[in-house]
Parts: C-alpha cells; sequence; structure tokens
C-alpha cells in the first residue's frame, strides 16, 4: 500500500481531520469563514495554474475532497507574498497553509508531476543538504538543463545558457559568479552535522504527527 | 370671552437683526397693520432683561397675547416660555438676516421679509388662544403587559421598579413565552464561547416575587375600552369569567410563532421525523438534558446533524417569508455547540447562504468552528428522507457544486419568526376574501383527511374599541408599525406600545432592550395623559382638536383619516374626539371639509390670517410671492438648519411652519392662489413602504389631498408647476436652499399670477 493509500484508509471520511493532523498548520482550515479576501488579495491574479483560489481549497477539504486537493497544482503557485496572511480577517496563515498542503502532497507522492515550483525546490533541495551551502552555479546549470518534467535536455540547457550569457558574464566581472564551483564549491564546515541536524528535524516532526493523528 | 384680550408686539434687536433691518420700520408695522396694543423693542429680548420686561407686561399690562419677532421658534424656547398666554414667533433671524446675503442690493427684499413675517406673525397671534389642556384626563398609573414571554416580563419588571404597578396576562397557563422551551440561549457575557443559560426561570421568579405586578395566566383580552390613562380592560380568565382592570397605558409584547414548516415538504418536514424545525431540536435537547440528543425515528444517538438555514426565510418568490429573522444563524450555531460539546465526533454542518450573527455573534460564530463545527456556504434543494437516514441536496456556492449532499441522521431547519401580531385591520376586501377562501379549503381538507386543521385563523390581541379596529395597525408582513427612526415603540395607537418580535424578528437580547424602551414611552404616555398633555413628537402640547358640532356634516373623513384612531363616533354619528389618544397631528383639520375642527393655537384661521397677511406687490414690481408651508419636524428645522450655516435662499419665499402635511387643509392653497401667490411649496416627510412621516400617515393623506390640487389650478386657469410638492428630510440642508432657488427662478419665467391686486 502506498503511502498515499495509508493514509486515505486511516482518516476514511474526514479529509478535514487528515489535513488537520498531517499538514503543516492544518488545523486552521476549519477557522475560514469563505469572505475570499485572500483571493481578492493574490497578485498572482490566478493565472491558469491556480485551479482553486486559497478559500476555495478549504471548502473543498470540508467537503471531503480530498484527490481533488492534494493532486491540485493550485497551492503550488503560491509565491509567498503574504498578501492573504495580512489581510485574512480570521487570522489565517494562509501562505503557509498553502505549503503545508503542497509539502503533504509531495510526501504522498500525488503531487501533480512536473510541476515548476515543485521541480525547482527539489532541485534547491538536493543542491542545499548536499553540501550544506547553496552552490549557485550548480542550481543554475540544473535548472537550465532540465525540462518541465524534470528530465535532461542538453539543446535546451545550451540555448537557455547563452541566452543568459551576458548576466553570467557581468556577474563574472563583478565577482559574484566563480566558474571552479562547478569542481564541488565552498562547503560547511560540519556536513555531517548538518545531515545529522536534519535526520532529526524529521524524526522529531513524523513523532508530533504521529501523536496528533 | 371673559378675559379681556391684550396684544403686545415685542422686536429683537440682537443678533444683528438690528444692524441689519429697520426696527423702527417693523414696529411701526406691527402697530399699524398688525394692531397690536403694546409694541417693544430691545436690544437683546431674550436676556434676563427683555424676558423680565414681556412677564412686567404680562403681570402688570394685561398682556394676554404675544408676538415676538425675534429668531425661529425652534429657538430660545426655554426665554420665550409664557405657558398661560397665546405665544408666536415671526422668525427675523433664521427666516431672514440669515438666508439674506448682507448688501446693499438685497437691503429691501429683505426688509420686505421682515416686514411680512411681522405681519404674518401679528396675524397669527390675533387668531389664537392660549390652549388650556384636556380636561378630560384619565389617572391611572397601571401598565397593561400583554404577553408573559422574556419581553414582556422584562418589561413588566422594569416598570415595577420604576415604581408603576403593572397587570400582566398571559394566554397560556405558564411564564416564560419562547425562552422556556429553550434548552439553552446564545450567550450574551464574555467570552461568548459556549450556550449559556436562558435566565428564564430567574425572570419568572423576580416576576412573581413582585407585589406590584398582578398576573393572569391562561387568560385573554377581552375588551380594551378608552384612552391613555384611563383605559378600561376586560380580561377573560380561565374560569370564563372576566375581570376588569383600570389602565393607564399599554405594551403589547405578544411575541412571534415559528413559520409553520408543515409548508416546507420539500425540506423533508413532514415526511421523517428526523426532520425538525429550531423548536423541535430544543425540544429533544430538553428531553436529552445534558446527555446525547437522540433521534426521533428510533430513539438512538444522533451520529450527524445538518442545519439548513433560511428555510422558508429570504423567499423572493413570494410563497415563503420573505425577509431575514436575524437570530437563526446564531441559534443554529448555538444548536450545533449542543452536538459537539457533548461529542466532538459528531458531525455537525451548518448549511448557510450567508451568514449574519449580530451583536457579538462573530466571536460565537468563530467559537463555534474552532469546535469543529462545518460551515457549508450552499443552497438546500431539498431533503430526501431514508429509512432512518436524511439526505440533504445541496448546491455548493463555493465549489460551484449543483449535486452536493450530505447525509445526516437529523435536519434541523431554521424557520424565523412570524408576529403574533392581531388582526391586520387595514386588509383590503380581496385580502380578507382570500384569508376566508383559504380558511374554508384548509376546514376541507381537514374534514376529509381526519387530520388537525393546517390553518390558524388570526384572533385578535387587544379587542380595541375601537371605530377603526381592533388592534394596532400593521406594517410590512404582519409586524406592528412603529416609526422605526424616531420612535421604534410607538404604535398607531396612542398609549398603546409594542415591543419584542412583534414589532420586527429580534433575539432575547433585542427584546429585552425593546421591553425596557417600551416600558419608559409606557410611562411616560400616561404621565403626560393625566396631565392633558400630547404624546410625541409634539410632546408636551396642551392644545387638542376642537370641533365646532353645529356645522358637521358627519362626512366621517376625520375619523377615517386619523392616523392615531383617535376619533370614534357618538350615537348621533358626530365625530368623538379622545383627547388623550390625540398626537395633535392635525390631519382631522386638514381633511375637514366645512373647516369645523380648530386647535387653540392651531387653526384654518391662524394659517389662513398669516397667507392674507403677507403684502402682495403687484405684477408689474418683479418681486413674486411663493407661500411655503414647511413641515415643522423635518422641513422646517431643515430651513433653520440652512439658516446657520448661512444658505442663502430667495427673498421671494414666505415660510409658514405646519404640523404635518397633513394638517394642511387645501383652502389655504386655493386662498394663496386667489390672493395672487405665485406658487405655492409644500414641504413633507417621506411617505409610503419608507416613511418618515413622524404621524405615520400624515403626509401621506396629506398629499393624496393635496393631489386634487390640480383640479383647482385648472378652474382658476393656472398653470399646475405653481403649486410644488416637495419630500424633506431634516438632512436636505443644502439641497433645501438650491431646490427654492430654482423654484423662484422657474416662477419669474413663467411669470406672475395674474391674481395679483384683486
Amino acid at each position: 500500500m502506498s503511502a498515499n493509500q495509508q493514509m486515505a484508509a486511516k482518516y476514511k471520511n474526514s479529509f478535514l481531520k487528515e489535513v488537520e493532523d498531517q499538514v503543516e498548520m492544518g488545523e486552521w482550515v476549519k477557522m475560514c469563514m469563505q469572505c475570499g479576501v485572500c483571493s481578492g488579495s493574490c497578485p498572482t491574479n490566478f493565472h491558469p495554474g491556480w485551479e482553486h483560489p486559497p478559500q476555495e481549497i478549504f471548502m473543498m477539504i470540508r467537503a471531503g475532497k480530498r484527490e481533488e486537493v492534494l493532486t491540485s497544482p493550485s497551492m503550488w503557485m503560491c509565491t509567498s507574498c503574504y498578501n492573504c496572511i495580512v489581510r485574512c480577517p480570521r487570522k489565517l496563515p494562509i501562505t503557509h497553509i498553502m505549503h503545508g498542503l503542497a509539502n503533504y502532497a509531495h510526501r504522498l507522492g500525488v503531487a501533480p508531476k512536473g510541476q515548476p515550483t515543485r521541480a525547482f525546490s527539489k532541485l534547491f533541495w538536493n543542491n542545499a543538504i548536499a553540501t550544506g551551502r547553496v552552490n549557485e552555479l550548480k542550481l543554475s546549470i540544473g535548472l537550465y538543463f532540465k525540462d518541465a518534467e524534470g528530465k535532461i535536455n542538453i539543446g535546451q540547457g545550451i540555448k537557455q545558457g547563452l541566452a543568459m550569457q551576458k548576466v553570467a558574464l557581468g556577474l563574472l566581472k563583478a565577482k559574484r559568479l566563480n566558474p571552479f564551483e562547478i569542481f564541488g564549491g565552498h562547503k560547511c564546515k560540519d556536513q555531517k552535522g548538518i545531515h545529522a541536524m536534519l535526520k532529526k528535524a524529521r524524526e522529531l516532526e513524523e513523532k508530533r504527527k504521529a501523536i496528533k493523528a | 370671552m371673559a378675559e379681556e384680550k391684550k396684544f403686545a408686539a415685542y422686536i429683537c434687536k440682537g443678533c444683528g437683526l438690528g444692524e441689519r433691518l429697520d426696527a423702527d420700520k417693523l414696529a411701526g408695522i406691527a402697530q399699524k397693520e398688525g394692531k397690536m396694543q403694546v409694541v417693544k423693542q430691545h436690544d437683546f429680548l431674550c436676556n434676563a432683561d427683555g424676558v423680565a420686561m414681556i412677564k412686567n407686561d404680562i403681570a402688570n399690562e394685561g398682556v394676554t397675547h404675544i408676538m415676538i419677532g425675534a429668531c425661529s421658534r425652534r429657538a430660545k424656547t426655554e426665554a420665550f416660555y409664557f405657558p398661560n398666554n397665546a405665544v408666536t414667533r415671526a422668525n427675523l433671524r433664521e427666516g431672514v438676516i440669515w438666508i439674506r446675503p448682507d448688501t446693499e442690493e438685497a437691503r429691501e427684499t429683505t426688509q420686505d421679509m421682515a416686514e411680512d413675517y411681522i405681519r404674518m406673525g401679528c396675524a397669527e397671534v390675533k387668531a389664537m388662544t392660549a390652549p388650556g389642556g384636556n380636561v378630560n384626563t384619565g389617572s391611572n398609573r397601571t401598565l397593561l403587559v400583554v404577553g408573559g414571554g422574556v419581553t414582556g416580563m422584562t418589561a413588566a419588571l422594569e416598570a415595577s421598579k420604576t415604581g408603576y404597578p403593572v397587570v400582566l396576562v398571559e394566554k397560556t397557563g405558564a411564564l416564560g413565552g419562547w425562552a422556556a422551551k429553550l434548552w439553552k440561549r446564545i450567550p450574551v457575557h464574555e467570552p461568548f464561547k459556549a450556550p449559556a443559560d436562558t435566565g428564564v426561570s430567574d425572570l419568572v421568579a423576580q416576576v412573581e416575587a413582585d407585589p406590584s405586578i398582578k398576573v393572569y395566566l391562561n387568560s385573554t383580552i377581552a375588551k380594551t375600552d378608552g384612552a391613555p390613562g384611563r383605559f378600561v380592560v376586560e380580561i377573560a380568565t380561565e374560569s370564563g369569567g372576566i375581570n376588569t382592570e383600570d389602565i393607564g397605558s399599554i405594551i403589547q409584547a405578544t411575541g412571534f410563532e415559528l413559520y409553520d414548516a408543515n409548508k416546507l415538504p420539500h425540506l423533508g418536514y413532514g415526511k421523517s421525523p428526523n426532520v425538525v424545525d429550531q423548536a423541535g431540536l430544543e425540544a429533544l435537547a430538553k428531553a436529552a438534558n445534558g446527555g446525547p440528543i437522540l433521534r426521533p425515528s428510533d430513539g438512538k444517538p444522533v451520529t450527524s446533524v445538518a442545519f439548513v438555514q433560511c428555510a422558508g426565510q429570504r423567499d423572493p418568490s413570494g410563497e415563503h417569508l420573505p425577509y431575514c429573522s436575524g437570530y437563526c444563524c446564531n441559534a443554529s450555531i448555538k444548536q450545533a455547540m449542543y452536538f459537539k460539546d457533548g461529542n466532538p465526533a459528531i458531525d455537525t454542518t451548518v448549511i448557510y447562504t450567508d451568514l449574519r450573527t449580530p451583536g457579538n455573534g462573530e466571536d460565537f460564530y468563530r467559537s463555534a468552528q474552532e469546535k469543529g463545527v462545518i460551515f457549508t456556504k450552499g443552497k438546500v434543494g431539498s431533503v430526501a428522507a431514508n429509512g432512518n437516514n436524511c439526505t440533504v441536496n445541496f448546491h455548493d456556492l463555493i465549489l460551484d457544486d449543483q449535486n452536493a449532499q450530505i447525509e445526516a441522521d437529523l435536519v434541523v431547519l431554521a424557520t424565523g419568526q412570524v408576529p403574533n401580531s392581531g388582526v391586520n385591520i387595514d386588509m383590503t376586501a380581496e385580502e380578507k376574501a382570500d384569508d376566508d377562501a383559504a380558511e374554508a379549503a384548509a376546514t376541507e381538507a381537514s374534514a376529509a383527511s381526519g387530520q388537525p386543521m393546517q390553518f390558524s385563523k388570526k384572533v385578535s390581541v387587544l379587542n380595541l374599541s375601537y371605530r377603526q379596529g381592533t388592534d394596532v395597525p400593521q406594517f410590512k408582513w404582519g409586524f406592528t408599525d412603529s416609526h422605526f427612526i424616531c420612535f421604534p415603540y410607538e404604535t398607531r395607537r396612542t398609549g398603546i406600545y409594542t415591543a419584542g418580535p412583534v414589532r420586527r424578528p429580534m433575539d432575547m437580547v433585542q427584546a429585552r432592550e425593546d421591553a425596557t424602551g417600551a416600558a419608559l414611552k409606557a410611562i411616560q404616555a400616561l404621565e403626560n395623559a393625566q396631565l392633558g398633555r400630547a404624546a410625541h413628537p409634539r410632546s408636551g402640547d396642551l392644545s387638542f382638536p376642537k370641533v365646532r358640532l353645529e356645522g358637521c356634516t358627519q362626512c366621517k373623513r376625520c375619523t377615517v383619516e386619523c392616523p392615531f384612531g383617535a376619533i370614534d363616533e357618538d350615537e348621533r354619528r358626530f365625530p368623538l374626539f379622545n383627547e388623550s389618544r390625540c398626537r395633535r397631528c392635525g390631519t382631522c383639520m386638514g381633511a375637514c371639509p366645512v373647516r369645523v375642527i380648530s386647535f387653540e393655537n392651531y387653526s384654518v384661521d391662524t394659517v389662513g390670517s398669516q397667507i392674507k397677511a403677507v403684502d402682495i406687490p403687484d405684477e408689474f414690481s418683479e418681486k413674486p410671492r411663493i407661500l411655503i408651508l414647511a413641515c415643522e419636524n423635518d422641513a422646517y428645522p431643515a430651513l433653520d438648519m440652512a439658516a446657520m450655516k448661512r444658505n442663502e435662499y430667495s427673498a421671494f419665499v414666505r415660510v409658514i411652519p405646519v404640523r404635518c402635511l397633513g394638517s394642511v387643509n387645501t383652502i389655504w392653497i386655493t386662498d394663496a392662489l386667489n390672493a395672487g401667490y405665485d406658487g405655492v411649496m409644500l414641504m413633507g416627510c417621506k411617505h409610503g413602504e419608507e416613511y418618515q412621516c413622524h404621524f405615520v400617515k400624515g403626509s401621506e393623506l396629506g398629499r393624496y389631498r393635496l393631489s386634487k390640487v390640480g383640479d383647482t389650478l385648472k378652474n382658476m386657469n393656472l398653470e399646475t408647476e405653481r403649486v410644488k410638492d416637495l419630500e424633506v428630510a431634516i438632512t436636505d440642508i443644502d439641497n433645501l436652499p438650491r431646490i427654492i432657488n430654482e423654484y423662484a427662478q422657474q416662477i419669474v419665467d413663467m411669470g406672475m399670477s395674474p391674481f395679483k391686486g384683486f
């Protein structure tokens, strides 16, 4: 049984309860009063990636539409501008709930494939935890040579690299870009310690969620 | 008249009047044209010295009638208070100098205006006598409260605490009303998080322990006769006997019934015992007494419940209630907590279209969300019963899902309040026929099916012996009529006040506030009645209508038109005035075609002689004259306030305040046009569904009467624009001068009236 099926079976009819237990800040979902100020405040203006504005997602959670919510690309579209949090009359941490939902969907493996935010997040995370420092050169190259599905695409990488040539040279001149970073690059002092820390953090989170459930 | 009349005119020169106007000339006019026996000028009339001068003249010179040429009659009322004399005021300040520019060109027309107001004041005071007060008073200080619910009990207690004895009549066998049927109430104290004790038993105990509250249970009002201060009320008691009580004033707190859920079969009511209205759920909660609430169909604990808001309410189709009852959202939140507080695992869903939680309900709503009550915005289409379950089919308005469904053990319908206001005395013949037909159909249906009858005929609450009908008049949707803005508890029957949901839909907090307000108003009314004074808006007025019966043609217009049901008929079919019921609006006076009704200080003559006193310049003078009859409640104060802001308006107008547009007799308009006025403006309050008339129906009746004035104009060969009807609100401070100026220009463009100089 996949992680997704396990969770679905565990919470049977109550997706709201599942969100409250498993999603970061999920306990706030029930407090939405459907005023729609969050949607009205969103600067993304809901370009097509946003299938459902935040208050609609909250209502879908309450209506038990598990599949539709978790596979939705909507929460991945959030740019973390925090406008909705500032304006919400019920003080819901909407941005955090969006990220919480996205993260949960990712953990269950049901998040939309090839969603660019998700692809970039994965790339960034792996890049950052490898050495404990973000390697910007590797990150941008990694980004250029991958297509929307996350597959390596040499032609596209060269094309995008050439398009950004001027910027790269400028950065080089200003000493903001070190080409030797390609060979490993700078690292933090205690890599093992970082990894141990992340491992412990994950353990704690899982424990907390297990208690809540 | 036994006493000698002596007329005196006092002209003030303060507030710039002396500089702007030729006071000597004004005094001369008062003496020569106004025929005033005493004429005095004073530099500062409203100061102690000026007032002492007038008082001295009254005491030592035998002055009986006083004309004061100073500020508006709405200003300095305390200084110029001479209760035993006939007093009138010529409005030279707000009416003349404050609305005219202080320029050399304007000087002449401004002086003309002031002179006319002096002439008008003199003419008016000569037609007046000092009001002597109503002698036909009663001095009963007992309040009657009809209805023993929260509103009635609160009113009774408040009145009793103020020192007035109370008779409380309740038709059922126990006090408490709807509130006694509740398990708990919506919280009224911090932190507004959980349902609270109703407090009804405490209220009942207080009423029962109060020696000055006399309670009649299982009793109704068989007859209400009389007037404020001297009502005689017959109470039909349980034993079948009649008890008579002498009453000063009455509070009707007859509350509401829930909208009949039997009219909502599409929502499953009657089809499944598991569909209940809010009262039904309260009964289940009371039966559970803190334990799990049981499903009526099989007695098993409820595991899921759905609340359907606006059931049979806010219905645009006209089939059900068109209005929002305002309390049901909070009530459903409270009822959802009955379940959640007992067992958080119970699924509770409130399906609403707009959640409205007045008072501190927003905190209560939030608390329910915290407790896990699910709120779903949707419109319920139907509720289907299947066995012990119900399926609620609704249109989810957020997800736009037409086929959304919820399964629930129990469905609660929030059906709203229908007032218990007695018989609709203004029912048209058609409505009456419809009502009778519905009753006949229901009787037939019940006879055929053997089911109890589904029709409840409206029965009178007060059984008033008034000519105008047995109950207080209703406004919209059966709620009793009251002046929403200014006098919310006031009904159109003086001395009778309605409070609580009979007046408008409301919750317990609002009902208690209402009850307190109504109790104090009722006390005011009986105290005023005892002193022979009017109730508001002419509070304290001692004048009352006098009728010259020799001239009466028994046309009954006064009895029909009186907005307050003050006029009955005697055995000879003449109008019989009940002065204590009268609010002194003068609608009867305006209605009387033979002009036999008058007040001592306000009559066809007092206004008519002012109209005639104005000096009408000839056709070639380029000085038209426009008569303004302004309602003293809104239009006249608006003009005064315009003057305070120094908003200028035409010097061609002459303003006469009237008590109400309803008191305007068409003879005034005919007289004015005959005398050569070039235009007449009538300024009254808004009428109709959102009326603002302080006498409720006065402006409407007045307007109807004056709508016929067009014929008069045609007969006189005059343009219909020469009479202009205006709806004025007290806020029209800036509009009014503009409208007056536009009208004055229109009259100038139209040309002078040909009736001058006859």
